[in-house]
């Protein structure tokens, strides 16, 4: 998206532009290279401030395109901006000692709390280590001071922080994550699947908390989740990806009151209702998301998309711009009546 | 009414470990009829799993069943005890026999170096008459019956060449395969796309109607039940805490547990309303809470009753109980008004 195109909350944080993230398959010594198009062309600003919401199911490529912006995946082609007003970097040309720079700027929290946390490590061991490996505080007290400070922010007790993570559930153990990320005062915190493995009750908890977290320290939060109804309670902005593509953008209000593009209006009309006499409306997705090997030509939706026309095989939509910021690729969002 | 399938019987289970006895499940009864989809719901941690495997009694060697307990299974008018069940000659009837179990994690149920349609073959010649041949030809047809295409080829290849959603439904077709009385769905769609889930939910209800078998479906998702169960039992640290059809559950949910569970869930009709989580973690199940196990968390507890005494399970209505001396208490007072 260009600036002309007019974003609310003022710059963006981050600004992709054309970004490609491709993987090689193999090598071989004859023959084309078998190539996945994990990131295709992506252009997307997160405006600073906002809860950036990245929706999409399993192999749409949203994980990728998270680490691509922290710099954790390969950028094949484009460019990633990123300018909180202090610093203004270039991710796919960043030198080292730019990037320790960003590290300390961007933080990742992960889906698996079981899986995230070393289990030998004592819980402030863990939300310390950050601050000592990026050597941010000069002693030991000044480095314990700034634990208890977080660990309290996000309301664990302080009498945990001398156990190790396999005392802990699932939500404690996902609040010493959020915990480790916040410690060094990062600006933009990428949240992957984080509360996709627990229960819903813990869930709301966490949730809520992210929320507050990410107002009182100002972060720009981009949110990876397949689960469209969290998506819906917690962000700003909502973005939904399709096989390495974005197809739709908008604030999330105007997405769930009108989908423009038949995947997102498919998605929604997956979750199952809490209501049981609710008639599951007619949308139904036949099949999987196709291989990013070989994607789809033209729309690469055509193949499950049940408006499907001659036009969207053989030509790819353009990203344009619908309605006041909202953004799709579909060339048929005009005509149809989701 | 017609006979239960399989009625449950004040089932404690109980597991020795090096720290003591841990409690799993606590007095547990419930009954599923042929044709029924009963509902189990939970947290983590609640016991649904545990109380699942008892009726193939798959729980490993240091549980303990108090004597009480009781699972009858009653197919064509014979009737056997799970529990009295010994050798594996004898299990057999519930071990793939007359239940089948799916289990969460595909990926992990299905033995990687052996081919999915040899693992199928290999049960319909242990549990049925068929030779070889014929199995083979019903394994083709049972992975068609599922919507999987191609699926002579699919047959066979390997599980890790499968997609977690045809992973899911190749899990399915093999379940059924043996024709079971019943079959236990253990979180089958958790690890699924909510795209991929709507389509398994649609499979299982279809396949209910054409096999007529009763389902034991456990599931953290009350969405889910929403939109399959007849019936719903929820379960709370080893407890089933409140029973009824799924209209009553979710329309009128009595105890206070239902009523956070239903409150945590974020639902697309409400954006404006902030989620409400439980608060609290669930406890250890090595320091069970006395009284009423959900007390250390409730927001309705009366002081000095449900900490200290055990509420019992009452019917609220026909078909609803609970286990909670508030809903007790305003069904009594809904009564004496009348």
């Amino acid at each position: 998206m260009n600036d002309d195109k007019g974003m609310k909350k003022g710059t963006p944080l981050v600004a992709t532009k054309n970004l490609s993230v491709h993987f090689g398959l193999g090598r071989k010594l004859f023959g084309e290279q078998k190539v996945v198009r994990a990131v295709e062309n992506i252009s997307l600003d997160i405006p600073k401030g906002s809860f950036f919401g990245l929706v999409g199911e399993s192999g749409s490529g949203k994980t990728t395109l998270g680490r691509a912006i922290l710099k954790a995946a390969p950028i094949s082609k484009g460019r990633i901006n990123y300018n909180d007003g202090e610093v203004d970097y270039d991710i796919a040309t960043i030198d080292k000692k730019q990037l320790k720079d960003y590290r300390k700027r961007s933080q990742l929290i992960f889906q698996d709390p079981y899986a995230a946390l070393s289990p030998r490590m004592t819980v402030r061991d863990i939300i310390a280590e950050p601050l000592e490996v990026m050597g941010l505080t000069s002693s030991r007290e000044e480095t314990d001071e700034r634990v208890r400070e977080i660990a309290a922010k996000c309301r664990l007790n302080l009498e945990h922080l001398r156990r190790f993570p396999h005392a802990f559930s699932g939500g404690q153990r996902q609040r010493i994550s959020i915990a480790r990320a916040l410690v060094c005062q990062p600006k933009f915190l990428v949240a992957d699947e984080s509360v996709a493995a627990l229960d819903v009750s813990i869930q709301a908890d966490i949730l809520n908390l992210l929320k507050s977290l990410t107002e009182e320290y100002g972060i720009t939060f981009l949110f990876i989740s397949h689960d469209l109804s969290v998506v819906a309670h917690v962000c700003d902005m909502v973005a939904v990806m399709y096989l390495g593509q974005i197809v739709e953008l908008a604030p999330t209000r105007k997405l769930f009151s009108k989908q423009r593009h038949p995947y997102t209006a498919a998605l929604l009309t997956a979750i199952p209702s809490l209501d049981p006499d609710h008639e599951s409306k007619a949308i139904k997705l036949e099949g999987e998301i196709p291989s990013p090997i070989n994607p789809p030509s033209g729309c690469r939706f055509h193949t499950r998309c049940s408006y499907v026309q001659d036009r969207c095989i053989a030509e790819p939509p353009e990203w344009r711009k619908i309605d006041d910021e909202h953004f799709v690729a579909c060339h048929f969002a005009d005509e149809l009546n989701l | 009414m017609t006979s239960p399938l399989i009625k449950v019987e004040n089932l404690t289970l109980q597991f020795k470990t090096d720290e003591g006895l841990i409690t799993a499940v606590n007095d547990v009864s419930f009954e599923v009829a042929p044709g029924e989809i009963m509902g189990l719901v939970g947290e983590s941690g609640s016991g649904k799993s545990v109380t699942a495997k008892s009726l193939m009694k798959l729980n490993p060697g240091n549980a303990v069943y108090s004597p009480e307990s009781r699972i009858t299974l009653t197919t064509d008018g014979e009737s056997v005890e799970v529990l009295k069940l010994e050798t594996s000659r004898e299990l057999k009837v519930v071990r793939g026999g007359a239940i089948s179990m799916i289990f969460q994690e595909p990926m992990a149920s299905f033995a990687p170096a052996i081919s999915v349609g040899d693992q199928m073959v290999e049960q319909l010649l242990l549990h049925t008459d068929m030779n070889k041949e014929k199995a083979t030809n019903f394994s083709i047809e049972m992975l068609e019956r599922v919507g999987i295409s191609d699926a002579p080829e699919r047959f066979k290849q390997y599980a890790f060449e499968f997609s977690g959603g045809m992973r899911q439904r190749a899990m399915i077709a093999m379940a059924l395969s043996t024709k079971p009385k019943l079959l236990i769905a253990d979180e089958p769609t958790t690890a699924l796309d909510v795209t991929i889930q709507a389509q398994v939910i649609d499979l299982m209800k279809d396949l209910v109607d054409e096999f007529g078998m009763g389902i034991l479906f456990i599931t953290h998702d009350l969405a889910v039940i929403a939109q399959t169960a007849d019936n719903v039992s929820v379960m709370y640290l080893g407890k089933l805490i409140e029973t009824g059809s799924v209209r009553q559950v979710i329309r009128e949910p009595a105890h206070p547990y239902t009523q956070g569970l239903l409150n945590a869930i974020p639902k697309l009709e409400h954006l404006d309303v902030s989620l409400t989580p439980i608060p609290g973690d669930i406890p250890s199940p090595l320091d069970r809470p006395s009284g009423c196990v959900f007390h250390t968390r409730c927001s309705q507890i009366i002081e000095g009753k449900c900490d200290s005494s055990i509420p019992a399970t009452t019917v609220l209505k026909e078909g609803h109980t609970a286990a909670c001396f508030v809903a007790q208490g305003i069904a009594e007072g809904a009564m004496s008004a009348s």
